[in-house]
């Protein structure tokens, strides 16, 4: 049963980008995604939380065109879900980027244009010029001819974020971009994905176990608990009515400081709070 | 000057009909094994290599037996091999290292049997240099034949460049882009197995992986583009070669026993020096601290980001 806050259906623009309905995904007898819905609007950043093993990347690769579903379905930019759509970019989780690999930033990124066609690329001014736009796009001037296996973590995923939009998509999917990413850099990335987000109209869907670093800018949330999601306006959907419907045990949110923490139990003061088993980044494990 | 060319060039090299054959054959597999090569380093796949090797060598020793020629089985049970080790071990790259593992010992296993057997049956003892060390000298495979192969297995990675290449970087991207990874991930093997059956008709199969890999190695140590990291193993490839059948030529002059020196351990000794040479100025490089202004490397730990 979807856990659905009255607003997450209603409230979506007419024009989606993508829309999920009804999705629900067995890998091996094993329920990963149970009945999920959600649809995202050009130019919204929604994030998709829920701590690990609670079907993240298995949903993205279902809206990739990568995973069997057992029912549901899926659409992108009106066009029912398949693989190679030219309207979604994609910034898979962990890509190791070998120090050897003689490639530059900008050889990335223009693989991002045509590394699905087939023969020698042809070099072409225009393509050149694409390609220098974007690296500007996500501030990569800078290390436009470095080796991409020698840049930092952020660096490579501002490179990795250029190469999934010089397709020119209108969904960018990302599957934790900010796992491996200090602070500063992680804050780095998601007002540049906020930014595109806005200027590009593009819908942003951005996976993490970790909510707090994407609330500046999130818009709409999609929190996924044992296969099951609750989605809509952050506010809405971080409640402890919500999210304990979704676990299906008590959880309890709390304001700390600014920052939100999703625990497990009945919570009556702060002070008790730190004793709480927090979710999902502390069950994460 | 002329005695400085006498002495680089001992007299009859260039008139040498063997040494035609040599440098035209050599020429051709340097130039396979450097394209195929570039993407083996990138995808860690040396040890995938060094096992179709073994795998050639079986084929060649099998082709001696029944009588057809060694190019014939190097390639042959290559191909076979490659694409059962692409097959069994897709899904892991852990599953694909014990896929190889397990076929580089059966391989290894039917050598033996089969240079036991074409020893006793012809009574020559030349057939275990021949197979595993090569015979660049004394080809007797067609040049045409050859040559097609080449072309086969140049074109083939030419044709899947991007795809193989997006693959090699992230599969998960280039799945998201609609490449076919798998048939991208079989040609290549493909490729690989015609490369190494080439090479070891020249340098022998147990030889192959340096052909192979060390052309390809050097040139990553010298260049940041993908472009000229190919241009660069091939000449690479090109120079080691010509050099090693050169120095090979020569080592016939250098005792009073005349006795010439096998010519692969010529190429791969200079394959191998040249490799060490490249490493030194990319390592110093490498150790050089970034420039000022580049954000901190980026690992931070489970703490950061819960805090």
């Amino acid at each position: 049963m979807p856990v659905m806050t009255e607003h997450a259906r209603t409230s979506a623009p007419a024009a989606d980008v993508l829309d999920v309905a009804g999705v629900s995904v067995s890998l091996s007898g094993r329920q990963i995604l149970d009945d999920v819905s959600f649809s995202v609007g050009a130019g919204q950043f929604t994030g998709l939380i829920g701590p690990n093993g609670a079907g993240k990347t298995t949903l993205l690769r279902v809206i990739l065109g990568l995973q069997r579903t057992s029912a549901g379905t899926v659409t992108v930019a009106g066009q029912p879900r398949s693989r190679r759509n030219p309207s979604i970019g994609y910034v898979p989780q962990k890509v190791l980027l070998d120090p050897d690999m003689p490639m530059r930033a900008r050889d990335l990124v223009a693989l991002g244009a045509d590394g699905h066609r087939f023969g020698i690329p042809l070099r072409s001014r225009a393509r050149r010029e694409a390609v220098a736009e974007m690296l500007h796009a996500v501030d990569a001037d800078r290390f436009a001819d470095a080796r991409v296996g020698l840049l930092s973590g952020g660096e490579q995923q501002r490179v990795l974020i250029a190469q999934a939009l010089i397709s020119q998509p209108r969904l960018l999917l990302l599957d934790e971009p900010l796992a491996n990413l200090d602070i500063r850099s992680g804050q780095e990335v998601v007002s540049l994905l906020a930014r595109i987000a806005a200027d590009q109209q593009v819908a942003v869907l951005l996976s993490a176990h970790e909510m707090n670093p994407l609330m500046p800018v999130m818009d709409r949330v999609v929190y996924l608990a044992g296969g099951r999601a609750a989605s809509g306006p952050t506010g809405q959907v971080i409640t402890s009515e919500v999210l304990t419907r979704l676990y299906g045990y008590r959880v309890e949110v709390l304001h700390v400081n600014g920052r939100v923490l999703v625990v497990a139990g009945d919570a009556d003061a702060g002070a008790t709070a730190a004793h709480h088993v927090a979710l999902p980044a502390a069950g994460a494990g | 000057m002329h005695q400085l060319y006498t002495w680089v060039f001992e007299p009859g090299f260039f008139a040498s009909a063997p040494v035609h054959t040599a440098v035209v054959i050599g020429g051709v597999t340097a130039v396979v094994s450097a394209v195929v090569g570039v993407f083996t380093v990138l995808r860690g796949q040396s040890f995938a290599g060094h096992a179709l090797g073994d795998v050639s060598a079986a084929g060649g020793s099998g082709a001696l037996l029944i009588g057809v020629t060694p190019l014939t089985g190097f390639i042959g049970l290559g191909v076979i091999g490659s694409g059962a080790m692409e097959l069994i071990g897709i899904r892991r790259v852990r599953g694909r290292d014990l896929a190889t593992g397990i076929v580089l010992g059966a391989a290894i296993g039917l050598t033996a049997l089969f240079l036991y057997l074409d020893t006793s049956a012809s009574a020559t003892t030349g057939a275990a240099q021949q197979i595993l060390f090569g015979s660049i000298f004394t080809i007797t495979s067609s040049l045409t034949v050859i040559i097609a192969f080449s072309v086969l297995a140049v074109g083939a990675i030419a044709a899947i460049w991007r795809p193989l290449l997006l693959a090699t970087v992230s599969p998960d991207i280039a799945a998201a882009r609609g490449v076919p990874v798998r048939l991208v991930g079989l040609t290549y093997m493909l490729a690989l197995a015609v490369a190494v059956g080439l090479s070891s008709l020249t340098v022998g199969a147990i030889l192959s992986t340096a052909l192979l890999i060390g052309p390809a190695a050097t040139a990553l140590h010298l260049t940041r583009r993908m472009g000229r990291a190919l241009v660069l193993a091939c000449l690479t490839g090109l120079a080691a070669t010509w050099a090693g059948i050169l120095l090979a030529y020569d080592s016939y002059y250098w005792g009073s026993a005349h006795e010439g020196l096998p010519v692969s351990f010529f190429i791969v000794a200079v394959i191998f020096v040249t490799f060490l040479l490249t490493g030194l100025p990319a390592r110093r490089a490498a150790a050089r601290p970034r420039e000022a202004g580049a954000p901190a490397a980026a690992d931070a730990s489970r703490d950061q980001v819960a805090a």
